[in-house]
């Protein structure tokens, strides 16, 4: 009984009865406002419509239950677990944290199947009837819940309608709470970011296998798949050369672009070109990873053999591996390009036509008003820019997991595989995984230190952009 | 320029020039940067869609089978009719039928897995099975691959009239020739052998073999496919060469699967064709019948998740920002944030959802539930910023029409301000959506890379997405696996591409100026 009740639809045993009281309650708070008799003395006028009124009703119907909703499907599974795994025998239990969240995980995708068939295994089948049977509980439970509580809601929201009661103000109190609950989910994620990163980091740093801070800071030797070595220098210096390689692509690129885009190119022109930049940054980051292991590394690995082969080269001179940093920070520097563009282009465009205009009565050329006037005006938009595209090429991962191979070296040679910060997040929490290995926890520390880097470089800026709009405005 | 104006020295009209090639220069930089760009997106694009191109048909191999039994049996098995299959194709090839490794070549044609929508057919109408079924195989991926590439660069040669066929005591053959000379012009050919750094096939009334060796007065040959012609005079029969480029060492497909690849064609029981299964197959190991049907079902779930979750907390939040809030510590901290988490990168969400939605809340991996969620939280940011620009392009005036006639704040915004934001809100939220449906690195993190071989029916099932699959498939060894990748790219950029231009359109069309 319990086992067929878990695997009810809660979602539409849910919404689709809360949605019914809602209406139920508009209609009915209305025509209760509504029929009461109204004359044209204050006293006897209605304080708020009766729309309002029966919105107040359907709000205090539908709001309560529809909380009560949220808590079950956020912490329905888990509770579930939680009393499966005290229930548990011992011989399972103590494999460790990351064999029995395995076992969860099987049961529970086995109990979400409609008719899950016997396996043979009797442990494992009397799991999954258990789960299914504590879910339907759970979940009857907070079906039960919600409706008292949406009938309590809706008598208690019945009483205090009336001639004088203002709906109207709390409607609109309650509609502002509710909004800003929505403004504030941004927050809230910022926050979970950052205590899910320094939870797990603390955590890292005092697992007995883990390293000191200083370790993993200043070491050099990184071998984090055997979990012996978390030295992150290699990913580090592996990150800003590959910034550094896209940098030297998005920079000069995108920086010109913009310059010959809103100071020598006509109206026409732009309105094909600069979409089309853009483009560049509506393509998927996989693509271009699947274009720079494909087309690009392999061109730079014959480059590199071909420099090798030279008569004054040294054999051995350059590693022409098949995935490289320099194929990878060319193709991030192409799909940086837009950003640096589209953001100088904004504020050289910002920079006051009278400047130009003053260059121009002097007998400067353009050119010349761009780098002695417009560009000096427009400098500290254009760093802005810059940094941003560096935090973004920092953070860039698909683009490095495919075309920039996965060794963590030391090496100034662009030529040879590098591995980066993102790629290791992803190479260590790819696949099962459990979360009590040192292995696993350091990439919360990496993603810890890439989420502190990108933050200040964004900072500082918005900081500038904003400071700059301001000083023409 | 032409005339120089009395007092311009020597000198400064040389310091004018360089100053205008200096102009020139730096104007041409901003052109040369602005067709690297451009060319960069072009070389892109028609890399990839030249590598998809093959992708989108496939050979197929059309078998008649006749099994009366298959009719009253009740247990069949993939095995049985792969059995049936082979049978056909040796009815195919009846002479290579005593030759052990000639057989494993032939049943290498295929691979085991190609008969499974032959089973199925069966199985929803059994009354097919007791008539001779016509069926399509997928050939196998290298043999695919071949017949798409390297078969354009064979070349046909007549060399001669057939002599004596013979059969040597090692079991090869050797042919003499009708004419004069024997074979030794051939010898003398560059085209034949120095120009070919690859196998020759012989082919001789319907037969093929692959030329051994030249021996001056006859060929040495070795029987891949086809009758044999019966031995002794051959009654002037031409002999023709095909020259492959490429030699059996070096390839995955061996001399007599191309003799009988190109056997059936000949005869057209060897198709090129459009290749559904790409858009209707679910993921396999095998490239030829691996299909991205259930990635793209599973990026439509994320996405719904995505658009239910992110698009009215988006759309509200900027209500709130921008229509109801108080300039305060509180509201300008929300502000700063969400300019901040626009710019956060993107694994960073992933490691909120592994840490979050399934250490701490314990959901499950894989699903499309967790992954729209945690693509939510990503493009939230770009829907609020959309939105309150949208919301700011409306004038107060219409507010403050609306606030005089009586209406609340709330009606104010909800009846008047909301909807005429409407296209500008829509237009920012199908960019971010484009921008959902693009993401791979987050997802990867929350274990949506798994194998998943059936398509999902409900966000709680385990699923992977397009980006991912273009992600494994791209990790895959098999040559094949490259043009499959790039036609998933084809497909995922072409829904991009029509979700932008959607917007674009949708801008143009709505859009006011005030």
């Amino acid at each position: 009984m319990l086992q067929t009740l878990g695997h009810l639809p809660i979602g539409w045993l849910v919404i689709a009865p809360l949605t019914a009281a809602g209406f139920f309650a508009f209609y009915f708070g209305r025509t209760l406002v509504g029929a009461i008799p109204t004359g044209t003395t204050i006293g006897s006028r209605l304080n708020s419509q009766p729309n309002f009124h029966g919105y107040f009703l359907a709000l205090c119907t539908v709001l309560p239950a529809a909380t009560v909703f949220l808590f079950y499907l956020v912490f329905a599974e888990g509770y579930a677990r939680s009393v499966l795994v005290a229930e548990l025998p011992a011989y399972l239990t103590d494999q460790g944290q990351e064999q029995v969240e395995l076992f969860l995980d099987r049961v529970s995708q086995f109990a979400n199947l409609r008719a899950p068939g016997a396996t043979g295994n009797i442990l494992f089948d009397a799991s999954v009837e258990r789960f299914s049977a504590i879910k339907g509980s759970v979940r009857i439970f907070a079906l039960a819940v919600a409706i008292i509580i949406a009938m309590g809601g809706f008598t208690i929201g019945r009483r205090s309608l009336g001639r004088s009661f203002p709906a109207r103000s709390y409607v609109e109190r309650i509609i502002t709470g509710l909004l800003f609950i929505c403004a504030a989910i941004a927050v809230v994620t910022t926050i979970g970011i950052v205590l899910s990163l320094v939870f797990e980091t603390i955590r890292f740093f005092s697992l007995p296998d883990g390293p000191s801070i200083t370790e993993f800071l200043f070491g050099t030797e990184w071998n984090a798949q055997t979990g012996q070595n978390f030295g992150a220098v290699p990913l580090f210096f592996g990150t800003l050369m590959i910034a550094l390689l896209a940098m030297c692509v998005a920079v000069p690129v995108g920086l010109f672009s913009a310059i010959y885009l809103s100071e020598y190119a006509s109206p026409g022109f732009r309105s094909w070109v600069k979409p089309t930049l853009e483009l560049l940054a509506g393509i998927p980051t996989v693509v271009y990873g699947f274009f720079a292991a494909t087309l690009i590394a392999p061109m730079v690995r014959n480059f590199a053999q071909w420099v090798n082969a030279l008569p004054f080269t040294p054999d051995g001179l350059l590693a022409a591996q098949p995935t490289s940093a320099l194929a990878a920070g060319l193709v991030m520097g192409v799909m940086i390009i837009p950003f640096v563009s589209s953001l100088s282009d904004d504020v050289i465009n910002a920079v006051p036509q009278p400047l130009r205009d003053g260059a121009l009565a002097m007998g400067a050329t353009r050119s010349e008003t761009i780098k002695q006037v417009v560009l000096p005006a427009a400098l500290p938009g254009i760093i802005a820019a810059i940094l941003l595209a560096v935090s973004r090429a920092i953070g860039e991962t698909m683009i490095v997991v495919m075309a920039a191979g996965g060794r963590a070296l030391i090496t100034l040679d662009p030529t040879s595989d590098i591995t980066t910060v993102t790629y290791q997040i992803v190479a260590l929490l790819t696949g099962d995984t459990a979360f009590d290995s040192a292995k696993t926890v350091s990439a919360f520390a990496l993603g810890f230190v890439l989420f502190g880097v990108t933050l200040v470089f964004n900072i500082v800026a918005l900081r500038v952009v904003e400071r700059y709009r301001e000083a023409y405005d | 320029m032409t005339e120089r104006a009395p007092h311009i020295t020597q000198a400064d009209a040389k310091r004018l020039r360089q100053r205008y090639q200096a102009e020139r220069r730096f104007k041409l930089y901003g052109q040369i940067a602005i067709a690297i760009a451009v060319s960069f997106l072009g070389i892109l694009l028609i890399s990839i869609a030249s590598k998809a191109a093959s992708a989108f048909t496939r050979h197929e191999l059309v078998l008649s089978i006749d099994q009366p039994d298959f009719a009253t049996r009740t247990d069949l098995t993939v095995s049985d009719f792969n059995l049936a299959v082979r049978d056909a194709l040796l009815e195919e090839f009846p002479e290579i039928a005593d030759d052990r490794l000639a057989r494993a070549e032939l049943f290498g044609l295929t691979t085991r897995l190609a008969v499974l929508p032959l089973a199925r057919q069966v199985q929803d109408n059994p009354t097919i099975a007791n008539l001779p079924i016509e069926t399509r195989l997928a050939l196998s991926d290298d043999l695919d691959l071949y017949l798409k590439s390297d078969l354009q660069s064979h070349r046909q040669r007549d060399i001669g009239v057939a002599g004596r066929l013979s059969r040597t005591a090692t079991g090869s053959y050797r042919l003499t020739d009708a004419g004069p000379d024997g074979f030794a012009s051939l010898l003398a050919d560059p085209q034949m052998f120095r120009d070919t750094s690859g196998d020759i096939l012989i082919g001789l009334a319907g037969a093929q073999f692959e030329l051994l060796e030249i021996t001056g007065a006859a060929l040495v040959l070795k029987h891949l496919a086809g009758p044999l012609p019966p031995l002794g005079e051959q009654n002037q029969a031409r002999i023709g060469a095909t020259l492959l480029s490429t030699r059996d060492a070096d390839r995955k497909v061996s001399n007599r699967q191309v003799a009988m690849a190109v056997h059936l064609l000949d005869e057209d029981r060897i198709e090129r064709r459009f290749n559904s299964s790409l858009f209707f197959n679910s993921d396999s190991t095998y490239p030829e019948l691996a299909g991205a049907a259930a990635a793209i079902i599973g990026s439509l779930l994320t996405m719904i998740i995505t658009a239910v979750f992110a698009i009215p907390v988006g759309i509200l939040a900027a209500v709130y920002l921008e229509e109801f809030s108080r300039k305060s510590l509180l509201t300008s901290i929300i502000e700063v944030n969400i300019n901040n988490l626009a710019a956060v990168p993107s694994i960073i969400f992933g490691l909120l959802g592994a840490a979050v939605f399934l250490n701490t809340l314990g959901l499950p991996r894989s699903v499309p539930f967790v992954g729209g969620l945690v693509l939510g939280l990503l493009v939230l940011p770009t829907i609020i910023i959309a939105s309150r620009a949208a919301l700011r392009s409306v004038p107060p005036s219409v507010r403050d029409a609306a606030l005089g006639l009586g209406a609340s704040p709330s009606q104010a915004v909800f009846h008047h301000v909301l909807p005429l934001a409407a296209p500008g809100i829509l237009t920012g939220a199908i960019i971010a959506m484009a921008r959902a449906l693009g993401e791979t690195a987050p997802l990867l993190l929350i274990g949506m890379v798994a194998f998943i071989s059936e398509v999902p029916n409900s966000p709680n099932d385990e699923a992977t997405v397009l980006p991912v699959l273009i992600y494994k498939w791209f990790s895959g060894a098999e040559r094949a696996w490259e043009p499959m990748t790039s036609a998933v790219i084809i497909i995922l950029l072409t829904v991009l591409v029509s979700m932008n231009l959607i917007a674009v359109l949708l801008r143009r069309r709505f859009e006011r100026r005030w």
